[in-house]
């Protein structure tokens, strides 16, 4: 296979989900009211960044063959923080802005610290630890309230020299600062060689504990990084049980939809960004067309379950019955 | 060669063994009680005993259909809506057709949840898609027919009669009904995995599909029908729970769950399939549903209740639930 098919095979996914989105994003601005202007694109930008940060802490423990049931919960947690510690000053933001995301990465680690050392099952694992996040983000917010420093909430949410949404090149920042690193280090090809076949990754003197730990981990901050930013599209903290339940199940799907595998060993947290900014743009659809909002959840769900129901192609592919049961 | 002990031994005895996990898990209900028992004398009473189970059967039910899909390494997150579902068409049916409706309610709203798990079976055993994502998709899916069912049709939510009684009914010396259904349904279920063709291949699939697929199994069968099993018993207990509150409700299933596979785990089922027996399950039912009748009874905030939920289920599966080192 020449290098370029080989690359394109690697990545159909991705391209797959860049170019739904592509398409979506396109009818969504022609049939726009007002069309791409600065605010258009900064509002659809604040909202897709959320989704976009939490879908990328999805796809660390899913490269790794594990899942992260806690995600919309740290997701939950960080808003509450935030809203209670990053007040005050610009340097007191900072500072708070520092706990959120140290708290994150705690809670992501402690994850990881279970399902490697305490050998339990991811699922069952962040299931009953999401318990525990929800609980401290209640016992920090009982009731939706707080505030957040003014300054950072709107440079964050703002649009740079007047275009370009900041949001977006938050989220920039962070794939090239934390993706793209991680993907090229040793614990990073680790967590994609652990996804393939742990025991082949052990034999082969993989670090699996470390990565495994380390994907966990990362997954918690990069949550925590999504919930400070909702704090600052909200101004306020809400520890509300179905907004992290619905962010949990939208990044598997966006992590799915992005072309990486929930069986492990493939695909890209870049495929799960434009996966988020699919299930995204579905909704602002609905908008623009009007849609009777009685049937807009029906809408969702069906196109939800047709955009997961591309991965049968696979099926279509495999030529040995055998290999149907992974 | 002739020691009977080894004949017997060759036959592969299915039966409820008490194993480690379903000792510890039944031990610490027995805890529990005991625990409650220092703050109240009230938690030994049989009143409160009896109306503990009543509601565990609800939890009860959703489990028994729940273990069936995690016994063949897969899960169903459409239980939420499918629950609320059985809840919605049941009185629905009661309403438009009168009467009659009365009579065929029970039965179309269990149809109608058997139905979502035909769906959710045919998209995992033909599409190959994983249950996660199927049946997450399938959630969305059930929960927008129900929203526009409501919306759009404005339909009865009131519960039957029957529904009621079945729910909350205490005919025979003080019994709750739906603690009999529970049985019937956990006896029917035990029968089922231990002395049925169908019960062995559950297992055979749960503990690897291909070698189940090359001796001869229709392992998509089995997928299909542990998946409207469990789709059936989520609505069935979506129905029970609109006799309970004598009315169904958008979103009455989102709280069932995570207890219904929190249940089914620390009754010592194996999440990824191919292990676990029924007794477990009853033992994780009653545990998470005293757990949470005794952190209500002792008024604790929701945000220290969910804490200690979390930590004593993460605490009881690290003492018992901790998969082998597997370095071979």
């Amino acid at each position: 296979m020449s290098d370029l098919r080989h690359r394109l095979y690697h990545n159909g996914g991705l391209l797959a989900a860049i170019g739904l989105f592509g398409l979506m994003f396109t009818i969504y601005v022609a049939n726009h009211p007002v069309g791409l202007t600065a605010a258009v694109a900064a509002t659809a930008a604040n909202k897709a960044v959320l989704l976009a940060l939490v879908a990328m802490a999805q796809t660390l423990p899913v490269l790794t063959r594990g899942l992260d049931l806690s995600v919309g919960m740290v997701f939950i947690l960080a808003n509450c923080m935030a809203s209670a510690i990053v007040v005050g000053t610009i340097g007191e933001g900072l500072l708070g802005i520092a706990a959120v995301l140290g708290a994150g990465a705690l809670a992501g680690f402690l994850n990881g610290a279970i399902v490697v050392w305490g050998r339990l099952q991811p699922i069952i694992t962040t299931l009953a630890t999401g318990a525990i996040y929800y609980g401290i983000a209640l016992y920090i917010r009982p009731g939706p309230g707080g505030d957040v420093q003014s300054d950072i909430a709107d440079l964050a949410t703002g649009q740079l020299f007047g275009v370009v949404p900041t949001a977006l090149i938050i989220l920039l920042g962070v794939v090239v600062l934390v993706w793209l690193p991680y993907r090229n280090s040793v614990l990073g090809r680790a967590a994609y060689a652990v996804g393939s076949n742990e025991q082949a990754a052990y034999m082969s003197g993989v670090p699996v504990h470390r990565a495994k730990l380390l994907a966990y981990t990362l997954a918690g901050f990069l949550a925590a990084f999504g919930g400070l930013m909702l704090t600052f599209n909200t101004y306020s903290g809400e520890a509300s049980a179905p907004i992290a339940g619905n962010y949990t199940l939208n990044s598997i799907a966006a992590v799915v939809i992005g072309g990486t595998s929930l069986f492990g060993g493939w695909g890209s947290a870049i495929g799960s960004i434009f996966g988020a900014f699919v299930l995204r743009t579905i909704e602002d659809l609905l908008f623009v067309f009007n849609l009777d909002p009685l049937w807009q959840p029906l809408f969702q769900g069906v196109v939800l379950l047709a955009a997961v129901s591309l991965g049968a192609l696979r099926v279509l592919r495999i030529r040995n019955r055998l290999e149907l049961f992974v | 060669m002739n020691d009977p002990k080894l004949q017997v031994s060759t036959i592969p005895v299915v039966r409820f063994s008490l194993d480690r996990s379903v000792a510890t898990a039944f031990g610490c209900i027995i805890l529990m009680l005991l625990g409650g028992a220092l703050y109240s004398r009230e938690f030994l009473s049989p009143e409160y005993l009896l109306q503990q189970l009543q509601i565990s059967a609800f939890l009860g039910i959703i489990a028994s259909g729940a273990m069936m899909v995690i016994l063949i390494g897969h899960i169903d997150l459409s239980i939420p809506w499918t629950v609320t579902l059985g809840a919605m068409m049941a009185t629905a049916v009661a309403g438009w057709y009168g009467d009659a409706g009365a009579v065929f309610a029970i039965p179309a709203g269990v149809l109608c949840g058997a139905l979502v798990g035909l769906l959710n079976g045919l998209g995992v055993a033909y599409l190959r898609l994983p249950s996660m994502i199927f049946t997450l998709g399938m959630n969305a899916v059930v929960q927008g027919l129900m929203v526009l069912h409501t919306g759009g049709f404005a339909p009865q939510d009131h519960a039957t009669d029957a529904m009621h009684f079945l729910a909350v009914g205490r005919p025979i010396f003080g019994f709750p009904n739906a603690l009999f259904i529970w049985i019937l349904i956990g006896a029917f279920t035990t029968f089922l995995l231990t002395r049925t063709v169908f019960g062995r291949r559950v297992y055979a699939v749960g503990n690897r599909e291909t070698a189940a697929y090359l001796s001869g199994i229709n392992t998509n069968a089995v997928i299909i029908w542990c998946f409207i099993l469990s789709g059936a018993a989520a609505a069935f207990a979506g129905v029970l729970l609109a006799g309970y509150s004598t009315k169904a409700y958008q979103a009455m299933g989102d709280p069932y769950l995570l207890p219904a596979i929190a249940a089914v785990v620390l009754g010592g089922t194996n999440i990824l399939g191919g292990r676990g027996n029924y007794l477990g399950t009853i033992a994780g039912v009653i545990l998470i549903t005293l757990l949470q009748s005794i952190l209500a009874v002792m008024q604790m905030p929701e945000a220290g209740r969910q804490i200690i939920y979390g930590v004593v289920i993460l605490a009881m599966l690290l003492s018992y639930g901790r998969s082998e080192i597997d370095r071979k």
